[in-house]
């Protein structure tokens, strides 16, 4: 068993009208099964109101599901005596970087999470040290997060999970706010995080130029998972993901095209030099 | 202009007052406040003055900081003055039609415009050179005797640490909301008091849905990150007095016995 584990997870949530009688039930997460390893770098697509949030949202304990199971590192979520081992194991990003920002100053808010889990002082700070380092943000850790650019802030959040030392990170959609800058920023940070510290990365997206470097690509679509592979395996595909109101990264999408047109291109191509090699070869 | 409220606005520097403990500070602050209604002669005052001028020199925090937050409450500093200018009985001074303003008037209204703008400095002084959240660590430190008589002090602390954290951000949106609306036609500047404040109302909705939606986004996040109430935390800056707090402490013993000695011989 992987690190995240879900079986036939269902999540439903009633919508009630102003006088709040039940007016349907709307199911976010339909029956999806999961399988994590430990160390990977996990890639969840899926346009708005797919359900790819509600999802996450259930790694974290923060939601329980309607029926199914989610084991987070052989726990049941479900147990309550579990739960703060299972939020101190798979830290979550949030999208917007001012709403989750609690300290006054970088440091303080690092330290948040390390704090309310009872880490002797000493170790906090260390922790708080290695956390900014690795996101590369120790030399704002006396700045005002107010005074943060959007990629930075996101990174300080980032840093306050990492505190905590969890296994795994989701991060759900971090970048949805950010300018171009902010997002490299941000995905660079994360994925040195994967390289480096081996930890498991779960990133809920929907820009697919963040999607390449993953292990796995799940695509989502009304609570179901509609595509699983490899991001060269889910941008072979363009068509399908077309149909989901996805876009494809423009070099793979002219590659398509060309190969639609006549032009002996293979299916797949991620990256302009990937593209270009190709082109070289005629 | 929203923005100019320094309340709760942390000024980083490297000096003497930013170092020490928040709870020095924070006694240092009521005791300042204590002592300008302790003194009442104009000796007190140059005293509370002297002291204060030290402590913001001290603190190297640029004075226009300060001023900054005064701009916010001349209105009320105004009303003040006037009130007591005209309202006070005693020797008549200067009278002109109806209004007659006092010899004691005079001195009352010059006294109350200098307790309220040292009592603003003295107070932006703390808040500019002590993070909000060693402040409410402070306060739940000295409170903590409370937690007998079942008062939620580490609760109460950590609100008061949000608010302070959210005064600013929510202040970018008012103005942010605020310009949407002019830009499409809201009028906040012209017409009466009653008018202005009905063309608030399109200003506060927004505002108060957004601060909700934060407030829950944020109950998540610190869910996320394991926050549980005060129970089984530690601190990442633990409160411990040094030698500093101690030389603070007399001299703000000094300070106060001074003014009251002031007080009670001058």
């Amino acid at each position: 068993m992987g690190i995240i584990k879900t079986d036939k997870l269902t999540f439903e949530y009633i919508r009630r009208d102003e006088e709040g009688n039940v007016e349907g039930i709307t199911c976010a997460v339909d029956e999806v099964d999961l399988d994590i390893k430990q160390g990977d770098f996990i890639a969840i697509l899926g346009h708005n109101g797919s359900g790819k949030s509600t999802l996450a949202k259930h790694i974290n304990a923060i939601l329980y599901p309607t029926e199914g199971t989610v084991w987070v590192d052989g726990m049941d979520t479900q147990e309550e005596k579990h739960l703060w081992d299972i939020r101190q194991e798979a830290g979550m990003v949030f999208q917007n970087p001012d709403n989750q920002i609690i300290g006054q100053v970088v440091e303080e808010d690092v330290g948040f999470g390390p704090e309310n889990m009872g880490v002797p002082t000493k170790e906090i700070w260390e922790r708080v040290e290695e956390s900014l380092k690795a996101v590369g943000m120790y030399e704002y850790r006396k700045h005002s997060p107010n005074k943060l650019s959007g990629g930075q802030k996101q990174r300080v959040s980032i840093a306050g999970v990492i505190a905590m030392h969890p296994k795994c990170i989701i991060l759900d959609e971090p970048t949805a706010m950010l300018d171009p800058n902010g997002r490299k920023e941000v995905i660079r940070a994360v994925r040195a995080l994967n390289d480096v510290e081996g930890i498991t990365v779960v990133l809920i997206t929907h820009y697919m130029e963040e999607i390449i470097h993953a292990d796995m690509v799940y695509v989502m679509d009304q609570g179901h998972i509609a595509m699983e592979g490899t991001p060269r395996e889910i941008f072979s595909r363009v068509d399908e993901l077309k149909e989901l109101r996805l876009d494809v990264p423009q070099v793979t999408l002219l590659a398509h095209e060309l190969r639609k047109k006549g032009v002996n291109l293979p299916e797949g191509i991620l990256t302009i030099e990937e593209f270009v090699e190709q082109c070289l070869l005629f | 202009m929203i923005r100019d409220i320094t309340l709760g606005q942390y000024y980083q520097a490297d000096s003497v007052i930013h170092k020490l403990d928040p709870r020095v500070k924070l006694v240092a602050t009521l005791c300042f406040i204590i002592s300008l209604f302790v003194v009442d002669s104009w000796v007190g005052y140059v005293a509370a003055a002297v002291f204060l001028a030290v402590m913001i020199r001290l603190s190297k925090v640029p004075f226009r900081f300060m001023v900054k937050g005064m701009k916010a409450i001349v209105f009320i500093l105004l009303i003040t003055v006037v009130f007591n200018l005209f309202l006070t009985p005693g020797e008549p001074l200067v009278t002109v039609w109806k209004f007659t303003i006092t010899e004691e008037g005079l001195r009352i209204a010059v006294m109350m415009a200098v307790r309220l703008s040292f009592l603003i400095v003295g107070s932006s002084l703390m808040t500019l050179t002590t993070t909000p959240n060693s402040l409410t660590d402070a306060m739940e430190k000295l409170m903590g005797p409370l937690k007998y008589l079942k008062v939620p002090v580490h609760e109460v602390a950590m609100m008061m640490s949000i608010a302070l954290r959210f005064i600013p951000i929510l202040l970018e949106e008012t103005d942010k909301i605020m310009k949407a609306q002019i830009a499409r036609g809201a009028d906040f500047e012209s017409g009466n008091l009653i008018k202005k404040a009905k063309a608030m109302v399109p200003l506060l909705v927004p505002l108060f849905i957004s601060a909700f939606r934060r407030a829950n986004d944020l109950a998540m996040a610190m869910e996320a990150r394991c926050y549980r109430g005060g129970e089984h935390r530690t601190k990442m800056k633990p409160l411990r007095y040094h030698a500093a707090d101690r030389v603070a402490y007399c001299v703000l013993l000094l300070y106060f016995a001074g003014c009251v000695a002031i007080r009670v011989w001058l």
